[in-house]
């Protein structure tokens, strides 16, 4: 997997030594000299400095045999040029946008790119955790139109030593995964559900609310 | 007074303002949308159209410019990829009929060629003129300014 990444920061850090761990050839694009230096020392990857936006500086990243770019620059009209490039220019496969601007996410996704916004997911991380304790993570995916969540069942819960078959969860949910003593299995309707739980819920939007109160007993 | 268009134009530099100043003067309403409030100053006092301050590339900002409304938008801000943004934007979500980018580098031009902007480069527009003005003995043969 070879990825190249166009931006700076303590989050392209990161990400960056996430994916050279887990052996991803990883090229970095970065505009700032100083920050170019301490990246190559730091990090087993390459670093190119220049604007990523400019096809001649992709192209030496070695765009035309990349799997996927990433542009996270803080300038969502130079992650959007960057995408464009990459796929249109490059034929990158996958071309994936930061929006900064939350609003931009969508709009670059009806211009053709993929974009996430980091504010819409933590922000919902944090709403989701702030308000139910018993979350423990929650992850959107497919733009956003299905939640994936894990719930600790704690001994109040109402659903706590029910059969899954006789939970009368709303249309569109799935409780796709139970874990229990650290042995996660996938449950049946004949499978009951105990306090200390932990269940991975799949949701729509529009019914992860009623799906939550049915397994908690709290209102969203 | 023919014709009168809804025209916005984003960036109010040297190109900007004088586009707006011109295309106001000639009767169309026109909006132009800057971040830096000073260089608004720029537009002439016959100027008759509205300025808004703020950054194009953030949505809120076109929406109060009425960019639905609008016959034509100008980027001609000083970053290319502000520009490419906008324009896209304008015509993929605003329905903007007709848009026109800056495009300072060449290599640039033409993808956006591909998506169905209209881009002027004044970069490859200088190159021609010059290139013209070499292999006619050093000058040009309409001697004056466009």
């Amino acid at each position: 997997m070879k990825i190249i990444i166009v931006g700076g920061g303590k989050p392209l850090f990161f990400l960056c030594r996430n994916f050279t761990a887990k052996g991803y050839r990883v090229i970095i694009i970065n505009r700032d000299k100083g920050e170019c230096v301490l990246l190559s020392r730091q990090l087993s990857a390459t670093v190119l400095c220049g604007d990523g936006s400019d096809p001649e500086i992709l192209k030496q990243a070695g765009a035309m045999g990349a799997d996927a770019v990433l542009a996270v620059t803080p300038n969502d009209q130079d992650n959007l040029v960057i995408c464009q490039l990459a796929a249109l220019k490059f034929g990158v496969p996958k071309a994936i946008a930061l929006a900064n601007d939350p609003d931009n996410a969508e709009i670059f996704e009806k211009l053709g790119v993929s974009a996430f916004s980091t504010t819409q997911i933590v922000g919902s991380l944090i709403e989701q955790r702030a308000s139910m304790a018993q979350i423990l993570n929650l992850l959107p995916v497919g733009e956003g139109r299905v939640n994936v969540t894990e719930i600790a069942l704690e001994a109040g819960s109402p659903v706590a030593g029910k059969q899954l078959k006789d939970i009368d969860l709303p249309e569109n949910a799935l409780i796709a995964v139970v874990i229990r003593d650290n042995r996660p299995m996938v449950p049946r309707g004949g499978n009951d559900l105990q306090a200390g739980d932990r269940i991975v819920l799949i949701t729509l939007p529009e019914n992860h609310g009623p799906a939550l109160k049915v397994l908690t007993g709290e209102e969203k | 007074m023919k014709n009168s268009k809804y025209i916005v134009v984003v960036g109010c530099g040297r190109l900007g303002s004088l586009l707006a100043n011109r295309l106001s003067r000639d009767g169309n309403s026109v909006v132009v949308i800057d971040p830096v409030e000073t260089t608004l100053d720029d537009l002439s006092p016959d100027f008759s159209g509205f300025r808004i301050n703020g950054d194009a590339t953030h949505m809120a900002v076109l929406k109060a410019a009425k960019l639905k409304n609008a016959d034509v938008l100008i980027a001609t801000t000083s970053e290319d990829n502000v520009n490419l943004m906008v324009a896209q934007v304008a015509q993929k979500v605003f329905r903007v009929p007709h848009v026109l980018a800056r495009v300072f580098d060449p290599s640039r031009e033409e993808i956006y060629a591909q998506l169905g902007i209209d881009t002027i480069c004044p970069t490859s527009l200088a190159a021609g003129i010059f290139l013209e003005a070499v292999a006619n003995g050093g000058t040009r043969q309409n001697g004056e300014l466009p």
